[in-house]
């Protein structure tokens, strides 16, 4: 029984209406293992992002817990300060450079998509639906990733969650992609050098063996770019790209070119001139909360009331750390203030104890935290009071943040209200 | 073994690994189902795939062949594709900023309006095309001057 008739309808099914010159398993395999090594450093940083807000811990999972992975929850250190900074910071930036590749990758092998027959046996049926999992995948987290960067939400669905299991559904179908593909990968590396076609000039380009495959074109066109060429158009969007975005998360002189980044603008030269996450306003904190009245309740072994002043008093540190946030931004300031571990102390609980922060803020997602002791313990991590010498401004969470070395930047929580270290 | 190939069209390790991708799939659009809107979900992850396929794709294509039969050298074909799609990319990428889409989200969260992408877009663009045209403009008059 046939299914569909040998002849395959007219338009993009029909072999010679894709004419490209340059398509092929090679120039395949090349932009397919170039997106490879983006796509495990972008998988990786995000599973560690998941791992950074140690979903363990108290009320911190975003992903309903049980539905998880568990043995991703695999702590989160304190050194080197910057890991957060560097981790999330690759994630965003190099997902966002690697549109261009995914792009031409996607190219590439758009005739497969108009293979006919559409379905030849059981085997390339299911291959052809693990595609729609890994292309659908692919473009469902790019997007996604992008518009949160950008605070736009134009969907119905929590971010966290889909960004969080759509990654499985894409990485897995990668996986089983790559294995299906390995053969031809190795087979267009042998027959045509790793790298050897990059030395042919446009002259000298011509098109790749026929290829059962289809991905040669059976008319082809005259080539108006040589296979380097190919590779430097997208190496320039990726340049390009680049440019307009790493200066938020790296800073220095690239943060002058950051001309597209939601978070690259330079605000000023006051002390509190630096990005905020939530405004105070947005968070519904009032200056009669924060003001003469305002109480830090620090519980434990006993429970302390503090006023500002009061812990002004206190024994104040000052430590060079970023802030983090997991768009993909990070700025690193001079926050002072006193230690979390001297505040335990107070509450008659040792150094080593976990905290759970909460937040002035009465309603809203992420207004309270929970640290685990190794992070409490740390003679970097402050209730800071200032920055930059200066008090904290309103946006910045006035009167008094958490800030922690390596610790997202939502989880350094302000406008803290409560500290309840726990045995 | 050599009739499940036969039937089947591939080894039967294909099978099984085809089967725990659509198992880790179920688990997670299952997972994603205890949530908000889960069909929105899907509907997503499908108009994602047909967006760029049927639409971009094409989109882009028949842009490049309408750029392929300008008047003027062939040679010339690049100096225009190379700005335009450096330019369209971050367009593609940065649209919510450059086309201020929910801007009261961005002022919410950073206490700033978003000011400024469309321009700036636009100056890039400029300035890529700019580049491109004294680039194509030199290396002709160097070609020139060459054949001379």
């Amino acid at each position: 029984m046939r299914l569909f008739p040998a002849k395959p309808p007219p338009g993009p099914f029909r072999p010679g209406f894709f004419r490209s010159p340059l398509r092929g398993p090679w120039l395949t395999s090349l932009l397919g293992s170039l997106l490879l090594v983006a796509m495990f450093l972008v998988s990786i940083t995000g599973l560690l992002s998941h791992a950074a807000y140690q979903p363990d811990l108290g009320a911190n999972a975003i992903v309903p817990t049980g539905a998880d992975a568990p043995w991703l929850n695999i702590g989160w250190p304190t050194h080197p300060s910057w890991l957060y900074a560097l981790t999330q910071g690759t994630h965003v930036t190099l997902g966002i450079i690697a549109v261009p590749l995914l792009l031409a990758k996607l190219w590439s092998v758009i005739p497969r998509l108009f293979a006919w027959p559409p379905v030849a046996s059981p085997a390339q049926a299911l291959e052809r639906l693990s595609l729609l999992a890994l292309v659908g995948g692919a473009l469902f987290q790019f997007a996604t990733g992008i518009v949160n960067a950008q605070v736009y939400y134009p969907f119905k669905f929590g971010f966290v969650t889909a960004h969080y299991y759509g990654a499985w559904v894409f990485m897995s179908a990668l996986v089983i992609h790559v294995l299906v593909k390995l053969p031809t990968i190795r087979r267009a590396y042998r027959e045509r050098g790793v790298l050897k076609p990059l030395r042919e000039s446009l002259e000298q380009t011509r098109p790749e063996p026929y290829d059962p495959d289809g991905l040669v074109s059976e008319r082809p066109a005259e080539p108006t770019l040589s296979r380097r060429g190919l590779l430097g158009v997208v190496g320039a969007m990726t340049a390009g790209l680049f440019v307009v975005t790493a200066g938020q998360s790296i800073g220095g002189p690239l943060r002058r070119t950051a001309l597209l980044a939601p978070r690259g603008r330079v605000r000023g030269n006051g002390p509190n001139d630096f990005e905020v996450n939530k405004t105070a306003a947005t968070a519904k904190i009032t200056p009669k909360m924060t003001g003469d009245g305002y109480r830090l309740k620090v519980q434990g072994r006993k429970t302390v009331e503090l006023s500002r002043a009061q812990l002004l008093a206190l024994p104040q540190h000052t430590e060079h750390l970023p802030i983090a946030c997991v768009e993909g931004w990070s700025t690193t300031q001079a926050w002072t203030g006193v230690r979390l571990r001297d505040l335990a102390v107070l509450a008659g609980m040792p150094a080593s104890t976990q905290l759970h922060v909460g937040s002035l803020q009465e309603a809203g997602a992420l207004r309270q935290a929970t640290l685990e002791s190794g992070q409490v313990a740390d003679e970097r991590s402050l209730l800071a009071l200032k920055v930059n010498g200066a008090d904290l401004s309103p946006d910045h969470g006035y009167p008094a943040r958490v800030i922690v070395p390596a610790l997202p930047g939502v989880h350094c929580t302000k406008w803290v209200a409560t500290l309840d270290f726990r045995a | 073994m050599s009739r499940i190939r036969e039937r089947y069209g591939a080894s039967p390790l294909h099978l099984l690994g085809h089967l725990v991708v659509f198992a880790i799939t179920l688990w997670a659009i299952s997972h994603v189902f205890d949530g908000r809107e889960p069909w929105n979900f899907v509907v997503w992850f499908v108009a994602a795939a047909l967006l760029h396929d049927l639409l971009l794709l094409p989109f882009y294509s028949v842009l490049d062949r309408v750029a392929q039969a300008l008047p003027g050298p062939r040679s010339a074909v690049n100096f225009v594709r190379v700005p335009a799609l450096m330019s369209g990319v971050m367009l593609l990428v940065y649209f919510p900023r450059i086309l201020d889409r929910a801007p009261g989200n961005y002022t919410r969260v950073s206490g700033f309006d978003p000011e400024g992408y469309m321009r700036n877009w636009l100056l890039i663009t400029a300035a890529l095309f700019m580049a491109s045209a004294l680039l194509y403009v030199g290396r002709s008059a160097a070609a020139r001057r060459r054949s001379r």
